[in-house]
């Protein structure tokens, strides 16, 4: 095996067995693919997974079906800020199928792509963000923005490095 | 002189539109002026219409300042802010505030009143006090009062609550838990993160309470990833709890040992359900289980376990101090006490309202959310998140009353209630229920599974005019199937929106292009 995990994942993982009874790592791997996926800007790959399993004593199958179901986990190499916006009821009513639109033209790519430079990765429709008064909204990096305009978007946008 | 205490929310909304650098620009313009203040970051009152909302205590009121921005503050200055001088912001004392006073406040009652990390703010309102009186008078104690509540759970199904936790403090076991629902996905609802930011020390206390009513001694809070600043908070006052010794062993030499751990999800609207929640707890995917056996039997790890609502257990200190009775005292029928309901959508104030059950949505629309953002007339209102009917106009003096929306078709769930104008499209509505199921089932049944992607085609065809009539009839059979035969409420409910929208808005399909 050619990927070894940080010290940082190895304590992170410690720290969360330590809070599930004896014999109940598997708890941990949530918590592990986190860790794994902060060093890794933004995504896991199947070295690492195999790697926490290793570490946890599961069968790969297990860390690879939890990062596949949960929508916070990439599997795939991504852009390195995150851009959400939520697309969900109160926002749909404000106008955020407009602001994905204007993303998607001004980026030149689709929800659940990442700019060519490596800089955006337009995460595929986010649901609700608990964030409905100030309608519509988006998270960049976990970053609320909310009552967004256009042009409020361009700024936040062209302001990423 | 003392330092005059400032007060500028930390919380996800008012950050989201500046609070942060309102805050900055307060304790600069301070310095500045060489005056000495104490900058309280507190919770939310959750009139977020009126975020950044900045309050001055002068001589013990405290003045209130309404959307403030970073620009606003080198005037307010100057208009004597610290004084509680004029300026075009000044709302006025904030216990004058009509949205805020008309409330009920029981389960909400500490937040944007106290700093939420202080344990000294906390114990000076209250804080623990519920939890030493449940170790003077015994679980029992608690148990019955809780049960004489009537509090039903918060989270969407109205369970009773004291049923469920004598189930598990009559359950033998050598482990219990009591495991908080923080997954708090539905669309329109806020109550439980408004909550967790501004009073995070009343769930500790409120689990502490329900750990040693039932014998647990480990709690889990089940917190969904999309609440970082929700996370922080909750970690600094689950370690002020520790460090004071209101968690962990022995707790204040009671005898009683608790702790909590704070999980986060991973993005899935399903883990909110308890069953999946319990799934994803023990690290796997969000799969909903077959019940029985019941959580409260066999939940975590198999073990008996309490899993409630943020809202649900957050009610129940005011109940141990107070009395079950005067909690049951308020509300209607067998909707008992209050609900923070949440208005957003196309409405002009939107936020949280804790009012007591009876209260109508008109009332709640009309009085607290001053009708629609748009101006235009109210055609629908969804209420209890994407699983909710469509409420039309006309019905709209339905008191909230579990058993009153049952009857119309309708449930009241986490109480998020999202308002939408004469302009809306109810058959898009439609399509966006299934679409939504269609994105987060967990896959584990067929009627939710693959029900959900055939109704959105349904539905599609259906908006095209291709044979209406024909794909109507299709779409009530799905509908009944979905209802009858899904595990969870996840696809059993998903044909309430869909349902409202053929009862209440045929006319919509109608008015979209095709050949009928």
């Amino acid at each position: 095996m050619s990927y070894v995990l940080s010290g940082h994942v190895r304590d992170e993982i410690e720290h969360w067995k330590a809070r599930f009874p004896e014999g109940r790592q598997r708890s941990a791997v949530i918590s592990a693919l986190h860790a794994i996926q902060h060093e890794n800007h933004g995504y896991v790959t199947a070295e690492q997974m195999n790697a926490v399993a290793e570490y946890l004593d599961l069968p790969t199958i297990q860390v690879y079906e939890v990062a596949t179901f949960y929508s916070m986990f990439q599997t795939e190499e991504v852009g390195r800020h995150n851009v959400a916006i939520c697309t969900n009821i109160s926002c749909m009513l404000r106008g955020a199928d407009d602001i994905v639109e204007h993303v998607e033209s001004k980026l030149g790519i689709t929800t659940g792509e990442s700019t060519g430079d490596g800089r955006i990765y337009l995460k595929k429709e986010e649901e609700c963000l608990a964030a409905c008064c100030g309608a519509p909204m988006m998270m960049v990096d976990h970053k609320y923005h909310e009552n967004l305009t256009t042009d409020q978007v361009d700024e936040i946008l062209d302001g990423l490095d | 002189m003392t330092a005059t205490k400032v007060y500028v929310p930390r919380e996800t909304s008012a950050v989201s539109v500046g609070a942060d650098e309102v805050a900055v620009a307060i304790a600069r313009e301070a310095k500045q002026s060489g005056t000495s203040i104490e900058l309280i970051r507190n919770g939310s009152w959750g009139a977020t219409w009126l975020e950044p909302l900045v309050e001055v205590e002068v001589d013990g009121a405290r003045i209130a300042y309404g959307n403030v921005s970073e620009e606003d503050v080198p005037a307010m200055f100057a208009a004597g802010l610290l004084e509680g001088g004029e300026h075009k912001r000044r709302l006025g004392p904030i216990m004058e505030v009509g949205y805020l006073i008309r409330q009920d406040r029981w389960t909400c009652w500490r937040c944007g009143l106290i700093d939420p990390l202080s344990l000294q703010d906390f114990r000076l309102h209250q804080g623990f006090n519920a939890l030493e009186k449940a170790f003077a008078e015994g679980p029992d104690a608690v148990l019955d009062s809780v049960t004489e509540s009537g509090l039903r759970g918060r989270g969407g199904a109205g369970f009773p609550t004291g049923i469920k936790w004598r189930t598990v403090a009559e359950t033998d076991a050598d482990q219990k838990y009591i495991a908080c629902n923080a997954d708090e996905g539905d669309s329109g609802t806020f109550s439980d993160r408004m909550l967790m930011e501004g009073d995070p020390l009343g769930l500790i206390e409120s689990m502490a309470i329900a750990g040693y009513a039932v014998g647990a001694s480990k709690g889990y809070i089940y917190l969904r990833s999309e609440y970082p600043l929700t996370y922080a908070i909750l970690t600094r006052a689950l370690e002020t709890a520790r460090d004071s010794g209101w968690l962990g062993d022995n707790i204040q030499g009671s005898g009683f040992d608790f702790d909590i751990e704070l999980h986060l999800g991973a993005g899935s609207y399903v883990c909110g359900e308890e069953t999946a929640m319990l799934e994803s707890l023990e690290g796997k995917k969000g799969i909903v289980r077959y019940k029985p056996p019941l959580p409260a039997h066999e939940g975590l790890f198999g073990k008996p376990t309490v899993v409630n609502n943020v809202i649900t257990l957050a009610s129940v200190p005011n109940i141990v101090n107070l009395g079950g009775e005067r909690y049951a005292g308020m509300g209607v029928n067998r909707s008992k006490g209050t609900l923070a309901f949440q208005l957003a959508g196309n409405i002009k104030r939107g936020g949280l309202v804790e009012k007591s059950f009876g209260v109508t949505l008109r009332e709640l629309i009309d009085d607290w959310g001053g009708g629609t953002a748009s101006g235009r007339p109210v055609k629908a209102v969804q209420v209890g998140g994407p699983l909710g009917a469509y409420i039309p106009a006309a019905q709209l003096d339905t008191p909230l009353d579990y058993e009153a929306f049952v009857d119309i078709g309708a449930m009241i769930g986490h109480g998020g209630i999202v308002v939408f104008d004469d302009t809306a499209d109810m058959a898009q509505q439609a399509r966006f229920a299934m679409e939504f199921c269609a994105i987060e089932s967990c896959g584990k049944c067929t009627p939710c599974r693959i029900g959900s992607t055939r109704g959105v085609e349904v539905i599609d065809r259906m908006i095209a005019g291709e044979k209406r009539e024909e794909n109507y009839d299709l779409l009530v059979e799905l509908c009944d199937t979905m209802e009858d035969a899904s595990l969870c409420a996840m696809g059993g409910m998903t044909p309430y929106p869909v349902r409202s929208v053929l009862k209440h808005f045929a006319e919509d399909f109608a008015s979209s292009g095709g050949d009928r």
